[in-house]
């Protein structure tokens, strides 16, 4: 398939920028979709994907660049009018309305109508019409609502192909889809290409973008690394190109620690979560750090959600010390000891407004209940140990957290859960978005926390530092726990080729 | 299907025991005399909520209708005792006054996104100030045309008689339900309520829908008022307080989602009906305070918002 040789350019980006206060989010992309393309769009998180498509629907201004549509430079207001430009969209989480009729979803705003009097049961005759075109023989005057996600996204293509567009974009749309909804929505996209329509195809599945996608563009750090057809872009230089990295000739140096044997402290059998992920063995022995890498969206996240009983797991069985134990809510978790640092500090982790020491007793706090209030001299005695500790700079425990610089809070996160003397820590990207002095300091807490006998599970998207770190790095891909890497198999190398496949 | 209509069906569940029930105590219960009083009775009530259901299923709420009722009637004593106006001719005026209060708030809350509950509160407290502006006392209407509309009637069998404002409310009922499921302002309303921001990214032309639906609210409270006033044959400043509170429990109690995006306009009737009938009953007691009827509709309030949540509980883990 080369398209790109028959098919006229549909949607040309040139030099696109657009700037965030302190973020480059998009600098000088380029990116081209043909008609009769499916067009891959690919990046790890921060990459600038989702700034293009929203630079693209108008969602925001770019400061810089041209957009051409069929050749005429375009530039829309709002979403609503870049798909009267021809540039539907759709999002994971599906923008329709659950509580009217699939027939209204379709055609409100633009209904049948006798004097303001809606034609029902034509609407409803023209949207089963509309929608078996797609291979849905569905009810078309139930609510939305009623249906599944997966119906819900291919009434949301059919309403956004119908109004008239060129382009189509999907983000994300296969994230909460099994494999059957996949490949229905597959067999759509392929027949929509065959009309001629441009997609434009965000996601984070390998697998799926080899089995549907002609092209792809690489995005990383808001700049584009490369755009290639399909078939000249094997699976190793697709993940080295997201990940920004060489093979490298010579195996790194690595952290060389005896392997840790005995019983595990904490250990998840066949455990996993319909939709989410698929179910995994894992098991972390006291003194032990396990690694989990792969590519944003490959199901780390959920891994850590799930053992922390922030979602709750539909199958297996989860032991600590060899009994079994239940894990429905993060209480359950934090009574059984277990902490867990989120990756995102911001949103789920500090509490901006409080002070590092409120923020450092808060978990403690609450483990021991609002009611037995700790003395304020005690809370002092911990805020001011793990300061130093954790050499967190702040002049006082009093200052508010959210004026501390990112690796304080960061660390001031762990001293959270450090203060509830967790036996088992998981860190979620522990290192994301601090500076490189900081950075190292982390590593070094890691390595030091684990000496001390804790049993620790890290999520990180930078190899090099999960390989440096850990005894044992378990590789996810597409929502799966792909292979679990020991001993002298732990390398950045190995867990590259193993994030590839192939 | 079924579980759609199941908020209006154990509306109609209710009323239909809570009749049956006052039938068991009270035979003349069925007489068409009870039933054409009861749709009376709550005539002005059943126009208010009328308007309140498209409120209410775009997500919003307006308490200004009690206040906008009590000026209606104080309007029309003023201009038709006091000023001599044709009375028709101030039917007209204020329902054209009341149309646009409604379409200025709707404009305020849609231009500055403020919530409605702030805008209507403050709608609540202008039209109750200006009744006190026009006048404090309790002005008797003598109008002619007031004895002239409040005579017709149709006879039903048995004795009873339809008055002429059960028929307007009956009338609003049907208008209401026309406009709200068979027209593209209604299926507007419901995707207003059940997600603003995917309605504006679908096209729904969120602004002048919002405008329209608060118009409609202000203008049927207008012509409760009027209704009101033949009820009462006077303007009283401190009427009809608290009504809005009332309309707002109906709907609810009608199976419309305090939240938006569901309900039904034929499930607000049921819900005005039930009020009325418990009235109804306790006048019939006899021994009672009317207070119980609060007491009342407060326990009923309660029993259908914990059946809504249960409801959307259950359909979202059916997912």
């Amino acid at each position: 398939m080369q398209p790109s040789r028959e098919q006229p350019q549909l949607l040309e980006i040139r030099g696109l920028t657009k700037g965030f206060p302190g973020v480059q989010a998009l600098a000088h992309v380029d990116f081209t979709l043909h008609a009769g393309e499916i067009h891959g769009l690919l990046g790890e998180n921060g990459a600038g994907k989702s700034t293009l498509i929203k630079v693209l629907t108008g969602v925001f201004r770019r400061d810089a660049g041209t957009i051409r549509l069929d050749g005429e430079e375009i530039s829309a207001r709002d979403p609503a009018d870049a798909l009267s430009l021809g540039i539907g969209t759709v999002y994971q989480e599906v923008n329709l309305l659950p509580n009217l009729s699939v027939a209204e979803n379709l055609f409100i705003g633009r209904q049948p109508h006798h004097f303001g009097f809606v034609r029902t049961g034509e609407m409803r005759r023209q949207a089963t019409e509309l929608l078996a075109g797609y291979g849905l023989d569905i009810d078309v005057a139930n609510p939305l609502g009623t249906y599944s996600v997966a119906v819900q996204q291919i009434v949301a293509i059919a309403r956004a192909v119908d109004l008239s567009a060129k382009v189509l974009i999907l983000d994300e749309p296969t994230a909460s889809l099994d494999a059957q909804e996949v490949e229905t929505l597959f067999g759509i996209l392929k027949s929509l290409k065959s009309r001629g329509i441009g997609i434009v195809f965000v996601t984070h599945f390998l697998d799926q973008v080899y089995a549907v996608c002609d092209r792809i563009t690489v995005l990383r750090n808001g700049r584009l690394v490369g755009s290639r057809p399909i078939s000249k872009l094997p699976r190793i230089e697709l993940v080295s190109m997201m990940l920004g990295r060489e093979l490298a000739a010579e195996a790194l140096h690595r952290n060389q620690r005896p392997t840790v044997t005995g019983e595990p402290l904490v250990a998840f059998e066949n455990y996993g979560k319909r939709r989410l992920l698929e179910p995994f063995d894992l098991a972390v022995r006291p003194g032990e750090v396990v690694g989990l890498a792969g590519l944003l969206g490959s199901g780390r996240t959920e891994t850590a959600k799930l053992v922390f009983g922030i979602e709750r797991a539909d199958s297996g069985q989860a032991f600590v010390d060899g009994r079994p134990v239940r894990i429905a809510t993060p209480r359950d978790a934090a009574r059984l000891r277990f902490g867990f640092t989120p990756e995102d500090r911001k949103t789920e982790g500090i509490v901006a407004e409080l002070s590092v020491r409120e923020n450092i007793i808060l978990a403690l706090q609450a483990q021991r209940g609002w009611l037995r209030l700790l003395p304020k001299r005690r809370q002092d005695e911990i805020a001011d140990h793990f300061i130093k500790l954790l050499d967190i700079r702040t002049p006082d425990a009093e200052k508010p957290i959210g004026l501390l610089s990112g690796g304080n809070q960061q660390k001031a996160l762990l001293a959270r859960w450090l203060a509830t003397e967790p036996r088992f820590l998981i860190l979620d990207e522990p290192t994301r978005g601090i500076d490189v002095g900081a950075h190292a300091e982390i590593i070094r807490l890691i390595e030091r926390l684990c000496e001390e006998g804790l049993a620790l599970l890290v999520i990180s998207s930078e190899l090099e530092e999960v390989a440096s770190y850990s005894d044992r790095v378990v590789v996810l891909r597409d929502r799966r726990h792909v292979r679990e890497l020991s001993g002298a198999e732990v390398s950045a190398d190995t867990i590259m080729t193993t994030i590839a496949g192939h | 299907m079924i579980r759609r209509h199941l908020p209006v069906l154990v509306t109609l569940a209710v009323f239909i025991v809570g009749y049956l029930i006052c039938l068991a105590q009270f035979p003349s219960f069925a007489s068409t005399r009870v039933i054409g009083n009861l749709l009376t009775d709550n005539a002005f009530l059943g126009i208010v909520a009328v308007g309140m259901t498209f409120v209410i299923l775009s997500g919003g709420i307006d308490l200004s209708v009690g206040s906008v009722i009590a000026f209606t009637g104080v309007f029309l004593a003023v201009a038709i005792e006091k000023y001599g106006l044709n009375p028709y001719l101030a039917f007209i005026l204020i329902l054209g006054i009341a149309a646009l209060f409604g379409a200025g708030m709707g404009l305020l809350i849609h231009t500055f996104q403020i919530p409605a509950f702030i805008v209507t509160l403050a709608g609540m407290f202008l039209a109750r100030g200006l009744c006190f502006v026009l006048t404090t006392d309790s002005i008797p209407i003598n109008a002619a045309a007031y004895g002239q509309i409040t005579d017709i009637a149709f006879q039903l069998p048995g004795g009873g008689r339809l008055s002429f404002i059960a028929i307007v409310m009956l009338v609003t009922f049907v208008l209401g339900i026309v406009l709200a499921h068979f027209t593209r302002f209604g299926a507007n309303v419901y995707a207003l309520g059940g997600n603003r921001t995917s309605a504006e990214l679908m096209g729904v032309p969120v602004g002048k829908t919002t405008i329209r639906i608060y118009m409609l609210s202000s203008f049927l409270a207008a012509l409760a008022g009027i209704v009101f006033s033949f009820y009462t044959s006077a303007g009283y400043s401190l009427a009809a307080t608290g009504v809005e509170l009332d309309t707002i429990a109906a709907v609810v109690i009608g199976g419309t989602l305090l939240t938006g995006g569901y309900g039904t306009i034929i499930g607000t009737l049921v819900g005005v009906l039930i009020q009325g009938l418990i009235q109804t009953y306790i006048t019939f007691e006899g021994t009672l305070s009317s207070w119980w009827t609060k007491i009342a509709i407060g326990g009923l309030l309660f029993a259908f918002i914990v059946l809504q949540r249960g409801l959307s509980a259950a359909s979202l883990r059916s997912r």
